[in-house]
């Protein structure tokens, strides 16, 4: 199994989800991030004051997914959340050992 | 404060209508508190959030009650020396008749001292915003009630106070140009330079948590200050209390829309902070002014007060003192040129017939607006500092280092603004369930 971990854009959440569904994925989790890449932060303004905001919202969604499926899917992500600009994210993933549904008890592949 | 508007041979009679108009105007008066709670609790970071409203709100219990005891009696009573009043039939409040009426005008005396009480209410609530962060709320409440005692009472005296100095000799202050925001913001002015800056100042970013709570309390604000101002004629038999309302209304578009264009030019956008910031400024410059002045000329006090409070809240990182939530830039500064703006502005066709410069009156009454001010600034700023002193040294102004930067919040009220912990509750009775499930679970195994 592996750990497709995407940070992107917030607004682009619902293409995401929509763009996963389509593939097949059943289910998913959604955080929300903080930070900054090439783009750095941007500036504020408060009665004259500047501030430097180096740490912009981001969502992070994360997926469990069969190892078959992994580079498929990360093309999907990645299709999904691309706006062209800077700050549009990163997608990764990352081999998996385990996985336990939790009420079932069952593991592997099967708790997917 | 106006002059008496019936005749000496004629005495005045209760008037209902009046009467109730300034019950409304008095409940419109109260409610500026709390609007300047929301005003400063948005300006503030997340951590001190409820010490910002609390600083305001505070100032309704104890002002409230130092007023009934002796605060009427000192700021309106019988005048001694031009400086300070006393009548002991109102200390307690007990000696007044309910029909009695209030010298020279239409309403009862308790009409008059509630209105007046809003006003004592708001004037310390307005320092709060200087200091945020960092004071003892125990030290905050004892400075309340020093500070209405020594500063609020006796400038009110001075100002609105028949025989006090500054009413005498013809300073003109509507509703509280000199009395509320000079002397409110020459006291914040007074008590940051001797308790310091916060923790962080000019390094941390200190950003406002939420703007939107800011505009509320801007318009809350706007809303209550129809009362503060128009209520300020004590009533309607001449037409002086509407120009004040339509004068407050105008002076208030043109300051927001000052700051704004000030701030487009010079830093690049348009913001909430400034137009809420610009709409105070505007407020505070009329508060003096908007009874003389025409309503063109609220137009001009507006502008100027807009583009000049926008300018003095930078002051603060160029001299290093730490005025929080601008109260210094917006309500001393406002203060300041409102009331100086009336010895330019002031048309002789409002509130009396005196004219300002601009109006062919020369710089008579603008020598007296000077007089006005900087005594009451002067006054203020030192006893302010006096006191913030004496407290530092006994039982200190402000918390200790650590539970300023955790947050004062926790430290001095034991509460914290936001729940962020959105998915807390319910756990105890999931561990019920795990631990009956695991009950059977075991069972099983036994079996």
């Amino acid at each position: 199994m592996k750990l497709i971990t995407a940070v992107v854009k917030p607004h682009r959440l619902d293409e995401i989800k929509e763009a996963l569904q389509a593939f097949g994925v059943h289910g998913l989790t959604v955080t929300e991030a903080s930070g900054y890449g090439r783009q750095r932060g941007h500036t504020e303004v408060y009665r004259g004051a500047e501030y430097t905001v180096d740490l912009v919202p981001k969502i992070r969604i994360e997926v469990l997914v069969e190892d078959d499926d992994a580079e498929q899917l990360i093309d999907v992500v990645v299709k999904a959340a691309r706006t062209g600009k800077i700050g549009d994210g990163k997608v990764w993933s990352i081999p998996v050992d385990t996985a336990v549904r939790v009420r079932t008890g069952e593991r592997g592949p099967d708790a997917l | 404060m106006a002059p008496a508007i019936t005749l000496a041979a004629e005495a005045p009679k209760l008037s209902a209508a009046n009467t109730g108009f300034m019950l409304i105007c008095s409940a419109l008066v109260m409610l500026m508190t709390p609007g300047l709670a929301f005003f400063y609790g948005g300006m503030v970071r997340v951590k001190s959030t409820l010490n910002m409203l609390m600083m305001s709100f505070i100032s309704l219990g104890i002002v409230t009650i130092l007023w009934v005891l002796y605060g009427f009696s000192m700021a309106f009573g019988t005048d001694s020396g031009s400086l300070i009043g006393w009548n002991s039939d109102w200390v307690g409040l007990g000696n007044i008749g309910l029909t009695e009426l209030w010298d020279g005008y239409t309403i009862p005396v308790f009409v008059f001292l509630v209105f007046q009480l809003m006003f004592a209410i708001i004037t310390p609530a307005l320092i709060s915003g200087a200091l945020a962060d960092r004071v003892k709320f125990s030290a905050w409440a004892l400075f309340i009630a020093l500070w209405a005692t020594v500063v609020y009472f006796p400038v009110a005296h001075w100002v609105w106070g028949a025989g006090g100095w500054a009413f005498e000799l013809g300073v003109i202050d509507f509703a509280g140009g000199t009395a509320v925001h000079i002397n409110a913001g020459a006291a914040a002015l007074g008590v940051i330079l001797v308790i310091g800056k916060r923790v962080g100042f000019k390094k941390d970013p200190m950003r406002p948590h939420s703007l939107p709570l800011v505009m509320l309390g801007a318009g809350l604000l706007w809303f209550g200050w129809f009362g503060f101002n128009a209520g300020s004629w004590l009533g309607n038999d001449d037409g002086v209390g509407a120009l004040m309302f339509v004068n407050t209304q105008i002076a208030t578009a043109a300051a927001m829309l000052a700051w704004l264009a000030y701030e487009k030019i010079r830093h690049g956008a348009f913001t909430t902070l400034g137009a809420a910031s610009g709409a105070v400024a505007g407020l505070v410059a009329i508060t003096p002014a908007g009874g003389a002045v025409t309503p063109l000329g609220a137009i001009a006090v507006g502008v100027i007060a807009g583009v000049l409070c926008a300018m003095a809240v930078g002051l603060k990182y160029k001299f290093g003192y730490d005025d929080s939530l601008d109260v210094v830039g917006v309500h001393l500064v406002g203060g300041v040129v409102g009331s100086l703006l009336i010895g330019f502005f002031a048309s002789g066709k409002g509130q009396s017939e005196v004219e300002g410069l601009f109006y062919g009156g020369g710089l008579t009454q603008f020598w007296k607006q000077c007089a006005g001010v900087f005594a009451v600034l002067a006054y203020s700023l030192i006893v302010s500092a006096i006191l913030a002193f004496i407290l530092d040294k006994t039982i200190g102004m402000r918390v200790t280092e650590d539970d300023e930067v955790a947050g004062i919040d926790q430290a001095e009220h034991a509460e914290t603004a936001y729940d962020f912990s959105g998915a807390g509750g319910g756990a105890a009775k999931t561990a019920a369930v795990a631990a009956a499930a695991a009950g059977a679970e075991s069972k099983k195994v036994d079996a």
